[in-house]
């Protein structure tokens, strides 16, 4: 795989140290370990719990996982089971879905929350910071918080604020209808205006002569915005996109607070699934499986937009 | 790294060029009551929940099922002791001990595996950094199974090691302090060379005093992605004694008798520390986000 960041820190340029020969001599032998030795603990972290169960789960992936009678060879056999399966294909349906419309969505929002909130001014800078309070708060607190306000009651908080509006009581997450929006909803709060500051910081970096010469050919505030802004934006947001969709394919937490994959499987994801097949069901290989395809489906994707980058790069 | 896009974002004019200096005319008034109902909506939209979930936990009255208050209903601690009686206290104790010792490590062997990526020629120095910045593509929530077991063999489970150690490998900060460290100019650690001093103490007396700002970045996002752990401690704190934060709040929500009072005050206690960072080095953090924000 070529995760070839541009910016990928290689080895310094060469360099001449100067010194006499004798001292040079014995640092660059102790230069040959040195780095090494202050890699290693590191290495050794990312070894143990990173590569390690990567390398297991892969492994895993290929037996039927049974605790006390020994591991039974299953050859391909979780992985066509994968294939077929009728609930791993409706979870990856919505896993996909769920994260295209959270990330494009808060995008979206966190463009508008840019363009209105992108101000030195004093009042807004401190909106800006209660804007984003939700963006640093733990995903689990958002969705007890959340999950208490979308009571689907009548007296529910933000259903008898519909209510006030002369809008119905809509169920949210208790119907497996409105379930998985309601999710993407939730999200799209949180991630909004964790956009928003990359918006605005790009905003800042447009060159704003391009607006003045556009202010003097008459061009309105929607000509500016839509010749100027966007543009200007495009490339950073594309692959701010692609890179937040691929990491939205392992949805867990919010789903497993908020329905649980619930109500009847309609939020269910490929993580959910995973860990129910290892939990509830117990079968660890098949859990394994999924997991290996996942991880095979990010690396490409990564791998892909990374590629892509790389060429927007050059040219 | 892009840090001085971030300082701008704060300081510098407006880009758009909406607001040039004009005469206040009826139009300019048009807009600036379009830009006031704006504002109105975005506070109702991102500012009151989280109020509401504030005053409804501290307020003496116990709302009914999915009502929050939007005002103060006398002022009271009765629903977090209520939560603290549910083990909130532990699981506050809990997480802090899983980030103090998974927050130090990370950063330190973050530091020192910069150090050499950054600063040192050796073979090999690529394929680390590119294994390094592979490991983004294995989050706790792909390998959660895989780990589990592996926790399992080497007697990690239900213990604090198992909360906090698998926590400690992280690329993004070692892709930061690897940046940061590469821009530190050569000199300085030549003439710390001639005076005799080992990569140790330039390490130590040279290096890190330089990248305080960088360390406080990794800093600020170690600390929220350890306390925001969700999935590892659910799979690791198998008894009761062993539940961080996010599992006791998340408990909470089973007993809905008592009101959101309850668990509202909970997620509040959750809340606030990753706050607190945050409004304290909120420059590091735009920073940090700012640079990290094309790593996958």
């Amino acid at each position: 795989m070529s995760v070839s960041t541009p910016s990928a820190p290689v080895a310094s340029v060469p360099r001449d140290r100067g010194g006499p020969p004798a001292a040079r001599r014995v640092r660059r032998v102790r230069s040959r370990f040195s780095p090494w030795l202050f890699l290693a603990p590191a290495l050794a972290f990312f070894a143990v719990f990173k590569f390690w169960p990567v390398i297991w789960g892969v492994y895993l992936s290929f037996f039927h996982v049974r605790p006390y009678l020994g591991n039974e060879w299953l050859g391909w056999a979780n992985f066509s089971r994968a294939f077929q399966d009728p609930d791993l294909r409706a979870a990856v349906g919505h896993t996909v879905l769920d994260a295209v419309v959270s990330v494009a969505g808060s995008m979206l929002v966190g463009f508008a929350l840019a363009l209105l909130l992108e101000s030195p001014a004093r009042h807004v800078r401190i909106l800006r910071t209660a804007v984003f309070l939700p963006a640093v708060t733990a995903m689990v607190a958002i969705a007890e918080l959340w999950g208490a306000l979308l009571f689907p009651g009548r007296y529910g908080a933000v259903n008898s604020f519909l209510g006030a509006l002369g809008l119905g009581a809509q169920p949210f997450l208790a119907s497996p209808h409105s379930s998985l929006w309601t999710v993407m909803l939730i999200q799209i709060w949180k991630a909004a205006p964790y956009d928003m500051v990359i918006f605005i910081a790009g905003l800042v970096g447009i060159d704003r002569q391009l607006y003045e010469s556009a202010n003097i050919d008459g061009a309105g505030a929607w000509q500016r915005l839509r010749h100027i802004t966007i543009p200007s934006l495009r490339p950073i947001t594309t692959i701010v996109l692609t890179l937040g969709i691929i990491r939205g394919l392992r949805v867990f937490t919010e789903i497993n607070v908020l329905t649980g994959g619930g109500p009847g499987g309609s939020t269910e994801t490929i993580v959910t699934t995973t860990f129910k097949a290892a939990t509830v069901a117990n079968d660890t290989g098949y859990a394994s499986a999924i997991s290996t395809l996942l991880l095979i489906a990010t690396i490409l994707l990564t791998s892909l937009t990374l590629w892509w980058r790389n060429r927007l790069e050059a040219s | 790294m892009t840090s001085s896009v971030a300082g701008s974002a704060t300081g510098g004019a407006t880009a758009l060029g909406l607001r040039a200096p004009r005469r206040l005319t009826s139009h300019r008034g048009g807009r600036l009551l379009v830009r006031a109902v704006l504002f109105l909506v975005v506070i109702g939209i991102f500012v009151v929940p989280l109020w509401s979930m504030i005053v409804t936990a501290f307020s003496g009255g116990a709302p009914k099922l999915g009502q929050v208050f939007l005002w103060p209903h006398g002022l009271s601690a009765g629903n977090l002791t209520t939560a603290w009686r549910f083990g909130l206290g532990r699981g506050l104790v809990n997480s802090i001990v899983v980030e103090a010792i998974g927050l130090t490590l990370q950063v330190t062997v973050s530091a020192f595996a910069a150090y050499a990526l950054a600063r040192k020629r050796f073979r090999g120095a690529g394929l680390v950094m590119l294994a390094i910045l592979a490991t983004m593509m294995m989050p706790e929530e792909i390998i959660a199974i895989p780990l589990y077991l592996v926790l399992g063999k080497i007697s990690l489970l239900d213990n604090y090691g198992g909360l906090a150690l698998p926590l400690v490998g992280w690329a993004l900060p070692v892709y930061v302090l690897t940046g940061f460290m590469k821009r530190i100019p050569v000199e300085l650690e030549e003439a710390a060379r001639v005076d005799g001093a080992g990569d140790l103490r330039i390490f130590f007396q040279v290096i890190l005093p330089l990248c305080l700002p960088a360390l406080g970045t990794c800093a600020v996002f170690g600390f929220l992605m350890i306390w925001d752990q969700y999935l590892l401690p659910l799979l690791v704190a198998q008894s009761p004694k062993m539940s961080t934060l996010t599992l006791i709040v998340t408990s909470l929500q089973a007993s809905q008798e008592q009101g959101e009072g309850v668990r509202l005050a909970a997620a509040v206690v959750l809340m606030v520390p990753s706050v607190l960072v945050y409004l304290g080095l909120q420059r590091l953090f735009e920073r940090g986000l700012l640079s990290g924000s094309l790593k996958g």
